[in-house]
């Protein structure tokens, strides 16, 4: 093992508490939550997003002196509804993530078992490369790439998917290692079945596990990057209502004290990030608890 | 009559799950003596309570365990009365133990001759130079070829007969009275096995060592040990003199442990005699004798009632309803 | 020792040049390099000495050469705005940068650490839990957004530290809080998951055995056997946290690296970024054979590894 695979492994903790982690209900539920909002955006929000009216600009949330309860969360410094913008922007994020996360996820599960079952060269190759770009700092990474291609959300979901599929490619190696020396996997190989087949009908459904582990987990961690790089300006482009825009936005009021324009959509993405990881953790334990390589 | 070295009269331990809702009796009411010198075996299979009886005279369960009943004496002394302080003086010093995995057993960031001399340092106040020098001689005493390179190396460097030599070496490093092996040899080599018994024996007659051998098999037994306890779901069901046992065993377990041996002089064609059945759930053992579900000779009352103690012979006892007088 | 060290040496020198050939395989993928090259606002002519300059013409190999050639000689570019080698650009600023790094680090590891121990050797007591609270807490919040809600407190209600800027203890505080904040968590897991692993091993209960004061059993067997894989993860984690520190370093206007690329991205200031990425990459690979070659001193049984 070397340095960077520590940080791999490191990055998703080994044990976790029985209490915490037997609460699939709370995640699974703030999860669900938020599919229906970014599904029902439309219907449930009372204004457009992406158009605000000038004169209403920097509202307080209704609890709050200056507030009205046309802008239950306060307005922008466009004068566009916070609450519509946080309900659209959970469509966003969700896109992005789930996309993302699948993406990478396929990607790193393929060359995963490339590179475990067929080993040799083909190993070495596909391991000098993930390394490689295990190594290279996934934010600054992902800032070059969407530098040069140009930002959108289409190209958000590439440039995370390029970056992210090697969590997956490094975890299921090294379970298809192990597999391969099963006594199933070695039966289908004196029955004469090709690699091909193998691969996929033995060796792929056995890693399915982890690799469902590994993408709910790295659901948060694509969610917030995907807001750190729109907050640079280099995610989602205007005026669609990505929570991390909206953090950059919010920065703006941020010395006049208009706090809901920051501290909202940070907790948006906060319960998102921590319903992803709290599933992850208990799926985790759920589909094997001997999963030691995560 | 000398007071015996070590005494256990009635020791219960108990492990409590998490919850508390499961109890199991991993040791239960075991009474055993040993004295000076004297090696006794323990036979048993694998959660028959050998480990935790050895743990509960060490006192060093772990949290889910508890000792909730009976006696330990040692060389005197009521151990369950001692202190947390003067357990762990004790521990190294004047009763020692030696786990059944040499490669784990040993701190692998630290060097042999470090691991050796720290008992020397920490129960004798040795400086580190006396205590380095008396743990080359350790080494040596063990058998290990040169000493003084070993004492530099690391453990991963050396092979698993080297090593539970090692571990060996830091048992008797102190000059303990009691040796408490668990399954030292199950993870050796059968060809080293016989040269690291017969390395326990010298030692032994060399510091007056009394020990106690815990395994599940019966041959080392029967080289080794002057007496024997064979134990089944954490009880004593029989216990006596090394002859006697094997010559005439009184439980109807131990008969079949012996069975099941295979020697040279059977029929090639024969069935090996294996004991039917599976060892019980240590949390929910059956009720009455604990052998009765298995036991070729089980009377009715044997599923109502525990046998107790009952002396069968000289110094030989069992727990079995067939030997009421 | 010695063919480890040059075995390490081998893998990083490959992870290199993938480096190098990926940053190069991508800035051509995108259709049109010479846009990308070029100062924005540039004219036709401009456009095309760019591409004469870079050979984007000639075969990818030889834009290859040239390229490796370019850097090899420590050419990373010239920055449109600035006007100056972006080398020199980002070797002035990196000091800052390290700066930042070293007290979000100290932070994480003073924070981290202990708690993680006390988690471990208190295992399923309050501390542990509220421990674990602490750390999914600190991997699910976002650094910058900690970093707004910290000036939103401290400078804009209270007024008490400075919101951007650098130059006195002050103003270091809340960005390195910010940055080290997640990394305390992460750290604080693996300690406490390494030591409990360490706990339960065979040489700890021999040492117990052995009759040792339990002070001695978790200072000198156990710790120095946890605090591997924790520390290895630090030495890694410091360079990481220097590339990661763009947001917040955008966010308290600290003039870091990270700041730089920022800038690099605003105005359309393509060599920083092409730059920032190669150097950035290429300190982590020589962090990650420092800290490999370091595990290799402390831990005998790396050496003797394949």
């Amino acid at each position: 093992m070397n340095a960077s695979t520590a940080v791999v492994l490191a990055e998703a903790p080994r044990r976790t508490a029985r209490r915490l982690s037997s609460w699939p209900l709370i995640p699974l539920a703030i999860l669900v939550a938020m599919l229906l909002i970014a599904i029902g955006a439309d219907v449930l929000a009372p204004h457009n997003p992406e158009v605000g009216s000038l004169g209403m600009r920097f509202k307080p949330p209704v609890w709050q002196a200056g507030g009205s309860a046309t802008y239950l969360l306060g307005t922008d410094h466009l004068g566009r509804d916070v609450l519509s913008r946080l309900l659209f922007g959970a469509r966003v994020s969700l896109v992005v993530g789930f996309t993302a996360v699948i993406v990478a996820g396929i990607l790193g599960v393929v060359l995963g078992i490339t590179a475990g079952y067929m080993g040799g060269w083909v190993d070495e190759v596909i391991m000098r490369l993930t390394d490689t770009w295990l190594a290279l700092p996934a934010l600054t990474f992902a800032i070059f790439l969407a530098a040069v291609l140009g930002p959108s959300e289409l190209n958000i979901i590439i440039v995370l998917s390029a970056i992210y599929w090697t969590r997956y490619a490094r975890v299921i190696r090294g379970e298809v290692l192990s597999l391969k020396e099963r006594e199933f996997v070695r039966l289908a190989v004196i029955a004469g079945c090709s690699r091909l087949t193998i691969m996929r009908r033995h060796i792929l459904p056995n890693v399915l596990n982890s690799a469902i582990v590994l993408a709910t987990l790295m659901l948060g961690v694509v969610v917030v990057t995907e807001a750190a790089l729109s907050f640079l300006g280099v995610g989602v482009p205007p005026p669609k209502p990505a929570w991390g825009l909206m953090l950059a936005d919010g920065k703006r009021g941020l010395m006049a004290g208009y706090w809901w324009l920051t501290v909202l959509p940070g907790l948006c993405i906060m319960f998102l990030v921590l319903a992803a990881n709290l599933l992850g953790d208990w799926l985790r334990v759920k589909l094997d608890p001997q999963l030691r390589q995560l | 009559m000398r007071e015996p070295l070590l005494e256990l009269r009635g020791l219960s331990t108990h492990y409590e799950s998490a919850r508390g809702t499961r109890v199991t009796r991993a040791v239960d009411d075991v009474s055993l003596s040993l004295e000076r010198g004297k090696t006794l075996g323990i036979v048993g299979e694998s959660g028959s309570g050998k480990s935790t009886l050895a743990l509960s005279i060490m006192r060093l369960l772990p949290t889910a365990a508890r000792i909730v009943g009976g006696q330990i004496r040692f060389e005197g002394e009521d151990l369950l009365a001692k202190s947390p302080r003067e357990m762990r003086e004790i521990r190294g010093k004047r009763i020692a133990m030696i786990l059944q995995d040499p490669m784990a057993s040993l701190n692998p960031l630290f060097t042999v001759g470090d691991q050796v001399s720290e008992s020397l340092r920490v129960h004798e106040g040795a400086s580190r130079k006396t205590a380095w020098t008396r743990a080359r001689g350790l080494l040596e005493a063990v058998r290990i070829s040169a000493p003084a390179a070993r004492m530099t190396e690391f453990p991963h460097q050396m092979s698993g007969g080297m090593r539970q030599r090692i571990v060996g070496a830091i048992a008797v490093a102190c000059e303990p009275r009691l040796l408490i092996a668990d399954e030292p040899t199950t993870s050796l080599d059968l060809t080293i096995q016989a040269q690291y018994l017969s390395l326990l024996r010298e030692l032994q007659r060399e510091h007056d060592l009394a020990m106690i051998f815990i395994t599940h098999n019966l041959g080392i037994v029967a080289k080794m040990c002057d007496a024997v306890a064979v134990m089944y779901a954490g009880r004593v069901v029989e216990a006596g003199p090394i002859r006697q046992i094997f010559n005439k065993p009184a439980h109807p377990y131990t008969r079949a442990l012996l069975d099941s041996v295979p020697r040279l002089t059977d029929d090639s064609h024969a069935r090996l005699p294996a004991i039917d059945g599976q060892p019980p759930d240590p949390s929910a053992p059956p009720a009455g004798c604990a052998f009765h579900p298995r036991c070729p000779q089980a009377l009715e009352r044997c599923r109502e009632q525990a046998p107790p103690s009952l002396t069968v012979a000289v110094a030989q006892t069992a727990r079995c309803w067939l030997h009421v007088p | 020792m010695k063919r480890f060290v040059l075995r390490r040496l081998g893998y990083a020198l490959v992870s290199l040049t993938l480096l190098s050939i990926t940053i190069f395989v991508f800035v051509r993928l995108t259709g049109d390099p010479a846009l990308l090259l070029v100062e924005p606002g540039a004219s036709k002519a401009d456009v095309d000495a760019v591409r004469e300059r870079f050979g984007l013409d000639q075969p990818l190999v030889v834009q290859y050469g040239k390229f490796m050639n370019g850097l090899l000689r420590g050419d990373f570019g010239q920055s449109f705005y600035y006007r100056t080698p972006v080398l020199e650009l980002y070797l002035s600023r990196l000091p800052n940068s390290l700066l930042l790094a070293t007290v979000a680090m100290s932070f994480s590891l003073l924070i981290g650490i202990p708690t993680g121990i006390l988690a471990a050797v208190r295992v399923n007591s309050w501390w542990d839990r509220a421990g674990r609270i602490f750390a999914l807490l600190g991997l699910s919040l976002p650094s910058f957004w900690i970093g707004l809600v910290l000036i939103l407190f401290f400078s804009v209600y209270l007024g008490w530290l400075p919101s951007s800027g650098s130059g006195t203890a002050l103003h270091v505080l809340m960005p390195a809080f910010a940055l080290g904040w997640y990394f305390a968590a992460s750290h604080m897991r693996l300690t406490r998951s390494s030591m409990l692993d360490v706990l339960g091993a065979e040489y700890v209960k021999l040492a117990r055995l052995k009759g040792l004061p339990e002070s001695r059993v978790i200072a000198k067997h156990a710790l120095k056997n946890a605090l591997i894989p924790v520390l290895t993860l630090a030495g890694i984690n410091l360079i990481i946290m220097i590339n990661v520190a763009v947001v917040v370093e955008t966010v308290f206007a600290w003039p870091g690296i990270g700041r730089l690329l920022y800038e690099g991205i605003a105005f359309r200031d393509f060599p920083i970024v092409q730059a920032t990425v190669l150097l950035g990459g290429s300190m982590i690979v020589f962090v990650n054979l420092l800290v490999d070659v370091l595990y290799g001193m402390i831990d005998p049984r790396i050496r003797y590894e394949r």
